[in-house]
């Protein structure tokens, strides 16, 4: 249950960027519109460790109906999915890709998601490297930084209100089904 | 403040204080589109099937299994006071005691040390010294309005600085930027119980606080009619190096609850370990109940304070009255602190005292004084939307010498007043005739 499209609320705690690139990189309709339009999620840095953070943001997404293509040139299968070394190994289009690396790698990430055709690039929590954003951005893709996927679909979804967290959004419309 | 200006249909607008006071966590749901706040009376609910259990039993998931974890209607409570106290989350519990409790036993290990205001409530003291020192945890008490002092009792074992926004009994108001900054130089959580100006009067996480405590019992309920405590976390310190909050957890497999979860790291282990261990948790019926004040609390804070400041102001100018301590009134020391950290009024909470011969006569005279009066219920609380008073030499600190009470503050002659909506007039007409008949 979440409170449907078009909440237009601020949302803006909890993070290291400016006003002005949590107005580019942090857009709640952005967000939305990701959340809701992605199949397929490429997780760059999944974890083998079932206790680090990267393994309960893939797990969740699993849950919630998202199919995961674990990127890792260490493992061969994570949470049952086939690993890929990098994102041109991917052999199928890919939605979104969420970043679980040092910022030092993102640029190189960055570059990769734009060449694999990726319409979108998020940046996890306390993740910052401006400039991958934008080369990204002027690819065209959507982007997100210094945000958790799974924070952000519970905040639309109800669940980040249930753990007690400030969801920051307002609205006395009635909540959708599903 | 939020601007009016509306740029497009789609423009993100930051809410005002009172819309999210009747607003906030609530979204009326899909199957009923029920509009006040359901009460979810149950103790536990149902799983989808045994994969979704086990993954919300690992934290995997967001969700409900059992209500000391967490309930819909207490989830309202705590992302409404959340969005009032400009915090990330929070956490309900049994009581404002409880509150304090679950925030120490989820920072604390055996060998760290506070250092606290000495102007607490009493039970806060108690708490402090004699419970903690059962889990080895030591306390420094320090005069709140020294910063020096607080530099000085902090040792390489301290853990936390704790103050409460308006102290007790004299309202001694903390210099919360100041404590603060002394807290963040060392790398180290400042916690404030803000019970006494609430959210409509102070937000202390605006000031640089890093979690903030609340007796929901007093002014957030407000009607007197249910015990309750919150703890809010700014979201903003970094826990990285703090190994209560940044180590593997042993009672969680390891867990290492900063790194997995960020800026509500702590209140996860608050909630899925101190909540689970300790059983301190908030009755659904209760947090329904509070979210009902809450929802009038700064039309309520906004008219008992300004009845407040006309009652101090009233007895100070009375010939049976030697002093008058509210923050609110020029004579009082902190006013100009007050000034800064509460322009919207310094709470509905003072003492005063009668004027006396010595300390035996000023416990005798108390007491008289009390029986006197007429509209100001007699009893042990603060906050409600009736006046209430209470002597503590002849009451909650009646076994304490003349001595030991002047060291915690509390001098014989000491009354405290918590003002209610009543008419103010009939207020200043009951002090009034109950000290004629002195
Ligand atoms: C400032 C303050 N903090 C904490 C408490 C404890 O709260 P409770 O009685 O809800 O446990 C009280 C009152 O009792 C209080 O006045």
């Amino acid at each position: 249950m979440g409170p449907g499209p078009g909440v237009a609320c601020a949302v803006t705690l909890n993070s290291a960027l400016t006003p002005e690139q949590q107005r580019r990189f942090q857009d709640p309709l952005v967000i939305q519109r990701l959340l809701r339009g992605a199949r397929t999620v490429a997780v760059v840095g999944l974890s083998t460790d079932p206790q680090r953070a990267s393994w309960f943001v893939a797990s969740y997404l699993q849950n919630a109906g998202y199919r995961v293509i674990p990127v890792n040139p260490k493992a061969a299968e994570i949470l049952g999915e086939k690993c890929y070394p990098d994102l041109a190994s991917i052999p199928e289009p890919v939605d979104l890709v969420d970043v679980f690396r040092p910022a030092s790698e993102c640029l190189a990430v960055a570059r990769q998601a734009v060449a694999a055709r990726a319409k979108a690039l998020w940046l996890q929590l306390r993740l910052v490297k401006i400039e991958a954003a934008e080369l990204a951005a002027e690819a065209g893709l959507d982007v997100v930084v210094d945000r958790c996927v799974k924070m952000e679909h519970g905040r639309y979804h109800g669940g980040l209100h249930f753990a007690g967290m400030n969801t920051e959004i307002i609205t006395a419309r009635r909540s959708r089904r599903g | 403040m939020a601007l009016r200006v509306v740029r497009s249909a789609n423009d993100p607008r930051k809410f005002g204080f009172e819309t999210r006071m009747v607003h906030a966590g609530h979204i009326p749901d899909a199957e009923t589109g029920a509009r006040a706040v359901p009460i979810y009376q149950t103790t536990s609910f149902v799983f989808d099937d045994a994969e979704q259990a086990a993954q919300l039993f690992e934290l995997k998931q967001y969700g409900n299994i059992y209500s000391r974890i967490s309930n819909p209607t207490t989830a309202v409570l705590e992302e409404r006071l959340a969005s009032l106290e400009c915090a990330t989350g929070a956490l309900a519990t049994a009581s404002g005691m409880a509150a304090q409790l679950v925030t120490f036993l989820t920072l604390l290990v055996p060998g760290d040390e506070i250092v606290a205001s000495s102007q607490l409530y009493g039970g806060s003291i108690t708490q402090l010294v004699h419970t903690l020192k059962k889990f080895s945890i030591g306390v420094r008490f320090v005069d709140p309005t020294k910063q020096d002092e607080w530099e000085a009792a902090i040792t390489p074992q301290t853990k936390a600085l704790y103050g409460e926004t308006i102290g007790n009994p004299r309202g001694a108001v903390l210099d919360i930027a100041r404590v603060a900054a002394l807290a963040a130089s060392k790398g180290i959580p400042l916690i404030v119980d803000n019970t006494m100006a609430t959210p409509a009067l102070c937000r202390p996480i605006e000031h640089g606080a890093t979690l903030v405590v609340h007796s929901a019992t007093k002014f957030i309920g407000g009607h007197g009619t249910a015990l309750g405590g919150v703890l809010l976390d700014s979201g903003k310190f970094d826990f990285s190096r703090y190994p209560s909050i940044a180590a593997p957890s042993p009672a969680y497999h390891d867990l290492r609850f900063f790194d997995t979860f960020g800026h509500y790291g702590f209140l996860m282990k608050a909630r899925a370990e101190t909540l689970r261990d300790t059983g301190a948790c908030l009755s659904p019926f209760n947090a329904f109940l509070l979210i009902q004040g809450l929802e009038t609390l700064s039309l309520r804070m906004e008219r008992q304070s300004a009845s407040a400041l006309r009652v101090a102001r009233h007895l100070e100018a009375h010939r049976e009255v030697a002093w008058v301590a509210y923050a609110g009134l020029p004579s009082h020391p902190d006013h100009a602190l007050a000034k800064k950290y509460l322009p919207g009024g310094a709470g509905a909470v003072f003492s005063f005292g009668i004027k006396a011969a010595s300390g035996p006569e000023g416990r005798a005279r108390g007491r008289k004084f009390i029986e006197g009066l007429q509209l100001f219920s007699h009893l042990a609380n603060i906050g409600d939307v009736r006046s209430l008073v209470i002597h503590p030499a002849s009451t909650t600190h009646q076994q304490l010498s003349d001595e030991e009470l002047s060291r915690g503050g509390v001098s014989p002659e000491l009354i405290r007043l918590s003002i209610g909506l009543e008419n103010v007039e009939d207020l200043l007409w009951d002090l009034d005739q109950a000290l004629l008949a002195l």
